[in-house]
């Protein structure tokens, strides 16, 4: 899932910045730091009622299957926009004014902001949740836990997993081998520019793709040793990518359009763009944006930076966290767990809402199994699997993430414009990004 | 200034206005597809049959809720500013008519209310409703809409220059108590005014997104803007929704549009009726 980020989310920002100053100066980040150690976590005496808040369609047929099985712990789904466009921001007012729902879903690069600001239950001491960590894809694990001991504050729900998307008609009319490499990636811009097509777009608002192509790189933007934060925007391997794509802008080789408009989905649906290297749910965008050319696209794995690597990103995904105040932690956890694990579940959640579930049974799925129509029948499902498989387990996000996005992005924006470059963007955002952190008592270090 | 140029002047401006709703309403007339593969301003060939095939999905679609959402809006709107006028519309004639220790004062303190948006207000407000346990209720969204400053100051303008002092003491003479003489005798003077601050009112609660998006989680009570959002929001997840976001700004916009015009006619009748002979 990604993020949109509009006016409104600058009124958000604007007025979220108000309350925090007014309502949570005081030293809560700190305060959330130390405070890692496990609460009780007992079974409640009776029946109990959950909150539960997510915007994944469907989502509401899901838990009716759980509601259906378990007359003492009964779930009601509550929805909104998705998160960046609105329901963080309510679940911190919520959180604030002590009536938060018991569960939310977090996408992962929200998490650790909403550690920073003391929002999360830990749920480690909970039945079931600590034995479950072999039940998820690694890394997904990894961003649940901050890496700290004894401490679980959500459970994986779903992930994106990186590959390319490319049309097979095209590259195979005009000759050209499919890039499996960045440099091969490079050269085959080249001659696709020469056929007055691009290879791909860059999309200069989805700052959260281009930490994808940093990730595969392993690359770190940041790292928290459980006292301060640690970050590296402008890392050796996050430099790499941006004067990769910076050498591809400047030689005009990638469109520039916004990412997800009509204009976008047009360039693909008229075969302007020749692949896509976007996460597993981008297969549904593609197909629906670019009807017109069903089955002529195939799926591969991201291009390497090293031949012979198999090194995949990630963009996306999100987790099931049981926001702090509920008063049913370990009835919350239970259904986090059944929701993100539960064979039926995971296939209604994909059928309905299209999430690629973080829990490592998902290749089992029938929903992945075939092959699909629109890939020309290519069981693209595989390849997705792999590639989940080949994410570094130890990435981190920062706690100020859609700041930084925004910070980067304007960044990106300038140097498409024309001025400075994708490497200046970082470095700037490197500065905002720890001025914000200093700004909201985050310890830094430097 | 010459007159063409002006109407050149006026013709662009009405042309930049009009085109966003114009692609609106021909971009509703098609599939998910035909949006991006189709001409933008132009209508296609099966333009009728995918209009009201898109109207039939957006009403059907996820139990009817779109059809809820805008039951919702009209009830917040509608009740909101009829109750909004006549609070306004007392308030202000009391600040008019009535002579009063501190009235300027009330008066200054509600006209600063103009001046600070809604939208700065909103996160007090769910603050405090969450105190009273009022949150994801219809009271959330209700309640405040029925404050309208810009109300009180319009309807005591309005009351000062169009009800004249002599026929409250007509009014009095004949035994006329002060509620029953604001009732039948001022509110029928100060009608434009009233219906003035109604559509305001109407337009300020049917756009209102803030407010909602904050205090409510149970889509069966979205307003009809938040609900659309909420869809949009979610369209990289289910593509289908993009047409039926589309369609449903359209519909949303009727009823503002039919608002204005059945208002229209009081209004401009109401002008000059206002005047003492």
């Amino acid at each position: 899932m990604r993020a949109h980020y509009g006016k409104v989310t600058a009124a958000f920002a604007m007025i979220s910045a108000l309350a925090l100053s007014g309502c949570s100066a005081g030293g809560d980040s700190s305060e959330a730091q130390a405070g890692a150690e496990a609460a009780p976590c007992e079974a409640s005496d009776g029946p109990v009622e959950l909150n539960f808040t997510t915007w994944v369609p469907g989502m509401d047929k899901v838990v009716e299957l759980w509601n259906a099985d378990n007359p003492d712990i009964q779930v009601t789904v509550q929805t909104g926009p998705n998160g960046n466009s609105g329901t963080y921001q309510n679940f911190f007012n919520q959180i604030q004014a002590g009536n938060a729902p018991d569960l939310g879903q977090i996408e992962y690069d929200a998490l650790p902001n909403f550690r920073v600001q003391d929002g999360l239950e830990n749920i480690a001491g909970c039945e079931g949740v600590a034995d479950a960590q072999d039940q998820f894809v690694d890394w997904t694990w990894g961003q649940v836990t901050f890496g700290e001991e004894d401490s679980v504050y959500a459970i994986p729900q779903d992930s994106g997993p990186m590959a390319m998307y490319y049309r097979a008609d095209l590259f195979e009319q005009a000759g050209i081998e499919v890039p499996t490499t960045w440099e091969e990636y490079a050269a085959a811009a080249e001659k696709i520019k020469a056929q007055g097509s691009y290879i791909t777009n860059f999309p200069k608002s989805d700052v959260n793709w281009f930490a994808g192509m940093v990730w595969q790189n392993g690359g770190q933007w940041f790292a928290n040793d459980g006292e301060s934060w640690d970050v590296n925007l402008t890392s050796p391997e996050s430099e790499e990518v941006a004067t990769y794509w910076q050498d591809l802008l400047s030689k005009d080789l990638v469109s520039t359009l916004p990412s997800f408009s009509d204009e976008w989905n047009a360039s693909f649906n008229e075969g302007q763009q020749w692949t896509w290297v976007s996460a597993v749910w981008g297969a549904t965008t593609l197909s629906s944006g670019a009807p017109d050319t069903a089955g002529k696209w195939a799926v591969a794995p991201m291009p390497q930076w090293e031949d012979g690597e198999e090194a995949a990103g990630n963009w996306g995904g999100s987790s099931t966290a049981v926001l702090k105040g509920s008063e049913h932690p370990a009835e919350a956890a239970k259904f986090a767990l059944w929701l993100n694990t539960d064979p039926e579940a995971l296939a209604l959640a994909n059928e309905l809402g299209g999430l690629y579930p973080a829990a490592k049974s998902a290749t089992d799925l029938e929903a992945f199994a075939g092959g699909v129509d629109y890939y020309g029948g290519q069981k693209i499902y595989d390849i997705f699997a792999d590639a989940s498989a080949n994410v570094n387990p130890d990435f981190t996000w920062g706690p100020t993430m859609t700041q930084t996005y925004t910070d980067v992005s304007d960044g990106f924006g300038a140097a498409i414009g024309g001025s400075g470059t994708l490497t200046d963007a970082l470095e700037n955002g490197q500065q905002k990004t720890i001025d914000s952190l200093k700004s909201q008592s985050i310890p830094v270090s430097e | 200034m010459s007159r063409s140029a002006a109407m050149l002047i006026m013709g662009v401006f009405t042309l930049y206005f009009l085109t966003p709703i114009w692609w609106l309403l021909t971009t509703s007339t098609k599939t998910g597809g035909e949006i991006t593969s189709t001409a933008p301003l132009w209508f296609t060939a099966d333009s009728l049959g995918t209009f009201f095939g898109n109207l039939g999905r957006l009403f059907t679609y996820g139990d009817g809720l779109f059809g809820r959402w805008l039951l919702n809006s009209a009830l917040y709107a509608g009740v909101g500013a009829l109750i909004g006028t006549i609070i306004a519309a007392m308030c202000g004639y009391a600040l008019a008519k009535y002579e009063f220790r501190g009235r300027e004062a009330i008066f200054n303190i509600v006209l600063s209310g103009v001046l600070v948006p809604a939208t700065a207000l909103a996160l007090p407000l769910f603050l405090i409703f969450s105190r009273v346990e009022l949150t994801n209720t219809m009271w959330a969204v209700f309640l405040p809409s029925l404050v309208s400053p810009f109300g009180v100051y319009l309807a005591r303008i309005y009351a000062a220059a169009s009800v004249p002092g002599e026929l409250l003491e007509a009014a009095r003479l004949d035994g006329s108590g002060e509620i029953r003489t604001f009732f039948t005798v001022s509110t029928r003077l100060m009608a434009p005014a009233l219906v003035t601050i109604f559509l305001f009112q109407f337009v300020a609660i049917w756009n209102n997104f803030f407010l909602p998006l904050i205090m409510l989680r149970d889509q069966a009570l979205f307003p009809v803007t938040l609900g659309l959002y909420a869809w949009n929001s979610q369209i990289s997840q289910i593509p289908e929704l993009r047409s039926l976001v589309i369609v449903g700004a359209l519909v949303s916009i009727l009823p503002l549009i039919i608002a204005f015009l059945a208002l229209q006619r009081f209004w401009s009748s109401g002008l000059g009726a206002g005047g003492v002979k």
